[in-house]
């Protein structure tokens, strides 16, 4: 057991840092600090292909598919050094954490090569398409319908909470597939290109203003044969693989971006005198002690290579992370007071904090809600007994 | 970076698990509880076969080497089983024998610690005066001071290294709620002490190697509450079902999961800091002792309410995990204390 990195590693690091910053202050200044993930898309789009096209794109991905190859180590260093320069969050965080891996395991190679090079390149921007009006956490009752015709999927139905689906080139979703089946059978993963007159999709505006998500409905929308991932009948088994990789290495950027939230909380505190107050200082202690113990449990959990046994970390780090967030959310508006409700400008905008305290409650519903997660803890953790499942 | 146990590690946490398992069991903690607080057939056990008490002292100074992650490893599983025996004198007193006494004193009382012929302990709350290094006054909450032979005691500008029979010293034993580790009060009454070589050295080691090993304990205390309330839901029925088919009963076994896991990465984080000397320890240790304390808490508090009736006798040993999680948030100063320190790293001073 060592935290302590090589000094190989230490100088990836500079590697890393140097390059990150010379864009940070050079040609990418305009979207440093943006903590948004609609904010100035555009420019975002181009990020990622810079990052694509400077070998940065997906580090962790083998060479042969436009990743490094990096080590755990590497990946680690990379995280930490990309959110200290500033960097805005990944626009392609689902291309890239979650189809990307998905194609990786589940994938031909054929699917491999034709769609990993563009995520990796910045090209190819994904969304998922996993949640319908009454297909919630119960996520096997989906209804969206998918159909073979003429050496084509054909997909009919709604998705909603459709994140970045606005600024998407392609959607993964999950359809049923097979005629009256229910619950987790007759399911299908299909990777369908967004360009299309059988996809629209209605913006949905959030708590905090900004419309990240949207309704996606399907009217006859189509898409090659071979463009399931895996089998007919397989999409329960590949979404399911898919909400793991969630909880994987991705989490590691995702923490230096609430590092950069939990410091200009300590300089708000800072400046208006609450760092005096000795409930925030036990406050703003217990954050600090929540971040640093988030790392240490992704450290565990990449490290591990015991893969006979439940690993502990990984299952529990969802409701962590997320329940730490909205904690901090909580924290910040303490810490603001008043003036924390007031915004400096006329539109309904937020600054840094203010908005992560709205964003934050939704962290603690997408991606399977607390009390989901508090299921899975209790079923696959610990082996109780499990939730009454609707058709299942 | 590898935040994995080595092969080695993992024997050590084995080895150290079946032997408090098969050892440290209720009844015969209940003898030692009924009686001083110390299984001395564990203690030997322990010292002797086991040959475990050197372990995160160096071998120059008749330890096993190795190092904080290891010790932890041990504390965590002698937590698991509440064991009544001295640890916390190892992780203290002796380590700071070890880092900052004088030869005479590493040479005179190591070996004999570590064999388990003596006891050592490091004093708790001082309210002494000195005058050169005769001291008086009375240092209280001193865990296992009721049968320890030699204590490390420290007070502003000092150390000092004091034998059981000392001239002018008093030892008082009161009733400790955590009878798995009494509490002494040492009265003083010009007692001289032996100068420790280096004063700060020796008190920077004790609160490194105390801290984890109250949270080690506190991380094996935690899991064993919930691994045995995990047990009693699958196996008590109310209401025609298991009661762990509840969902707020599994709700609850999974908050406490959630805490572990994080317990987990403070401890061995903790450790790790202290073996690689990293500018982090401060942080870690603070972190680690704080975070677990209260986590242990949370899950022996939980394991009583989900337990029921049983869950509040005397018989089911789920008092025991409660009375040791409380002494544990207090030992080696409380949570708010060390999340103060915490702050004071990253936010510096209170105006
Ligand atoms: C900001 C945001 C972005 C999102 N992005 C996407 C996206 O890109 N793609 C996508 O497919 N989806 C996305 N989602 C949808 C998200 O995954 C769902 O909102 C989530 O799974 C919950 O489903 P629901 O909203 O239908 O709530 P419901 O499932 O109806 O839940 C309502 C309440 O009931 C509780 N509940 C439900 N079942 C149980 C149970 N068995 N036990 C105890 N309590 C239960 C829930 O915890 C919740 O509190 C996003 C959501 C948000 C908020």
């Amino acid at each position: 057991m060592k935290l302590g990195f090589s000094p190989a590693e230490e100088a990836f690091r500079t590697e890393a840092a140097d390059w990150l910053n010379a864009q940070m202050s050079g040609p990418f200044k305009d979207i440093r600090g943006i903590t948004t993930l609609t904010e100035k898309a555009e420019r975002r789009k181009e990020w990622e292909q810079h990052l694509g096209a400077h070998g940065w794109g997906c580090i962790g991905w083998p060479k042969a598919w436009g990743g490094r190859d990096a080590t755990i180590a590497q990946q680690v260093i990379f995280a930490e050094e990309y959110a200290r320069a500033g960097v805005p969050g990944r626009v392609n965080h689902i291309g890239i954490e979650l189809a990307g891996p998905t194609i990786l395991t589940f994938g031909t190679e054929e699917q491999k090569a034709r769609f990993l090079p563009g995520i990796a390149k910045g090209e190819t921007i994904f969304c998922q398409g996993f949640s319908e009006p009454s297909a919630g956490s119960d996520l096997a009752s989906v209804r969206t319908k998918g159909r073979l015709e003429n050496g084509e999927w054909v997909v009919n139905g709604q998705k909603i909470w459709t994140s970045l689906a606005h600024i998407s080139d392609w959607i993964f979703v999950v359809t049923r597939t097979e005629e009256g089946s229910k619950g987790p059978k007759g399911l299908s993963f299909l990777m369908m290109d967004m360009a299309q007159p059988g996809i629209e999709i209605r913006p949905i505006q959030q708590i905090n203003g900004d419309a990240e998500f949207n309704e996606t409905f399907f009217t006859d929308a189509r898409c090659a044969e071979d463009s399931i991932i895996g089998a007919p009948g397989d999409g329960w088994k590949i979404a399911m693989g898919l909400l793991a990789f969630e909880r994987g290495v991705s989490t590691l950027g995702q923490q230096m971006a609430f590092r950069n939230e939990l410091d200009e909380i300590i300089l708000a505190a800072k400046r208006n005198g609450s760092a005096a107050d000795p409930l925030i200082r036990q406050r703003i202690a217990k954050a600090e002690i929540g971040l640093r113990l988030m790392r240490y449990g992704a450290l565990r959990m990449l490290s591990n290579r015991d893969h006979s046994r439940i690993d502990g970390a990984a299952l529990t780090y969802k409701i962590q992370w997320a329940s730490w967030r909205r904690n901090l959310g909580e924290l910040a508006m303490d810490v603001l007071g008043q003036a924390g409700e007031i915004t400096g400008g006329d539109t309904y905008r937020w600054g840094t904090l203010p908005n992560l305290f709205l964003y934050s409650r939704a962290d603690t519903i997408y991606g399977g809600t607390n009390q989901i997660q508090r299921n899975l803890i209790a079923e696959r953790g610990l082996g109780l007994p499990r939730e009454p499942r609707g058709d299942a | 970076m590898d935040f994995a146990f080595t092969d080695e590690q993992m024997m050590i946490a084995e080895t150290a698990r079946a032997f408090f398992a098969e050892n440290a069991t209720s009844e015969r903690t209940r003898r030692a509880m009924a009686a001083n607080g110390i299984d001395r057939e564990l203690w030997r056990g322990f010292c002797q076969d086991l040959g475990f008490a050197g372990i995160g002292i160096a071998e120059e100074f008749g330890g096993a080497g190795l190092g904080m992650v290891e010790f932890a490893c041990i504390a965590e599983a002698a937590g698991a089983q509440v064991a009544a025996f001295p640890l916390l004198g190892l992780a203290t007193a002796a380590r700071g024998i070890a880092v900052g006494g004088t030869d005479a004193q590493r040479e005179k009382w190591l070996p004999r610690i570590l064999s388990g012929e003596a006891i050592a302990a490091n004093a708790g709350k001082w309210h002494v005066e000195r005058q050169g290094n005769y001291l008086s006054g009375s240092f209280d909450f001193t865990p296992h001071g009721n049968i320890a032979d030699v204590f490390i005691v420290s007070a502003t500008g000092g150390s000092w290294l004091i034998e059981r029979d000392a001239a002018g010293l008093k030892i008082e034993t009161p009733v400790t709620m955590d009878q798995t580790r009494p509490l002494a009060s040492l009265h003083m009454d010009k007692v001289l002490g032996e100068p420790i070589a280096d004063h700060l050295g020796a008190v920077q080691a004790m609160h490194a190697g105390g801290w984890i090993c109250l949270a080690a304990e506190a991380l094996g205390g935690a899991q064993a509450c919930l691994d045995r309330t995990v047990a009693y839901a699958q196996e008590r029925v109310q209401f025609g079902r298991p009661i762990g088919s509840f969902q707020a009963y599994k709700h609850r076994l999974a908050d406490m999961m959630v805490e572990i896991e994080q317990a987990r990465s403070a401890v061995y984080w903790a450790a790790c800091t202290v073996d690689e000397g990293s500018d982090e320890a401060p942080l870690a240790l603070h972190a680690a002792k704080s975070f677990c304390a209260d986590a242990f808490f949370k899950c022996a508090g939980d394991m009583i309410q989900l337990h029921g009736g049983i869950g509040f006798t005397w018989e089911h040993d789920a008092h025991l995990y409660f009375k040791r999680a409380r002494s544990i948030q207090t030992l080696r100063a409380p949570g708010n204390w060390h999340r103060e320190e915490i702050a004071k790293i990253i936010l510096g001073d209170a105006a």
